[in-house]
């Protein structure tokens, strides 16, 4: 299992903070895991189409879809970020 | 070590970077920023904003970019302050302060530091404007104001 965060207009548009979800096998990236993501419905395949704006982070730290990902990780997806 | 912190609580300028400096006879210069809600933004007029952040990635994210900060200048000490939650016009967001023993290294690794906050560290802003309320979009010019310190 690894656990999902959604932040700020993400997480309204999905409609969603965080869930556990188990994790696609063989060696999972956080490209396999989008697409596990994707297939759900159009809500979050809209969300996570070609050419929207958004970032990952794997355990608190900035990654891409090349990412891998391992039981117990922490994953947040969020738009670019705006503080300051 | 950096003092880092995000707060509710309004950003009491004298008093942090006073405390920034106590004790420090070996630093010749302080540096700071102070970021603002300003009452327009994009041509639209704002009655606020409400700032959210990532609890746990933030606080990582403003050490990596102050630690990335001493690594590349000759500076002593560093400081951010970053708001969240509801603000309106006029209210202080965030301050960093940088101290060094000259002023050239206080100023770059400041500014340094808020190129790297607007563009890494987790916070979001939603702004009240009265058409209702919409999320900030990030800006080209941030991710530009970034890039210039690569290489």
């Amino acid at each position: 299992m690894v656990t999902l965060l959604y932040f700020a207009s993400l997480r309204e548009r999905l409609g969603c903070s965080s869930e556990e979800i188990a994790l696609p096998a063989g060696s999972p990236t956080v490209a396999t895991l989008l697409e596990r993501l994707r297939d759900r419905d159009p809500r979050w395949s809209d969300a996570f189409a070609p050419g929207q704006r958004w970032r990952v982070a794997v355990n608190r730290e900035m990654a891409d879809l090349a990412t891998p990902v391992k039981p117990g990780d922490e994953i947040a997806f969020f738009p670019p970020v705006t503080g300051g | 070590m950096p003092i880092l912190r995000v707060q509710e609580a309004d950003i009491d300028v004298g008093r942090e970077l006073e405390a920034l400096t106590r004790g420090r006879a070996d630093a010749g210069a302080l540096a700071s920023f102070v970021g603002l809600v300003r009452d327009t933004n994009e041509g639209h007029a704002i009655g606020g904003m409400t700032l959210e952040h990532y609890p746990g990635m933030t606080e990582k994210a403003l050490s990596d970019i102050c630690a990335e900060a001493q690594a590349r200048w000759d500076i002593i000490d560093t400081l951010v302050i970053h708001r969240v939650g509801r603000l309106v016009p006029g209210d202080r967001i965030v301050l960093v302060g940088v101290t060094s023993a000259h002023r050239g290294e206080a100023f770059a690794a400041c500014e340094f530091i808020m190129d790297y906050l607007k563009t890494r560290a987790p916070f979001w802003k939603k702004e009240a404007t009265p058409q209702g309320e919409r999320w900030v979009e990030s800006r080209e010019s941030d991710d530009a104001a970034a890039r210039r310190w690569k290489g």
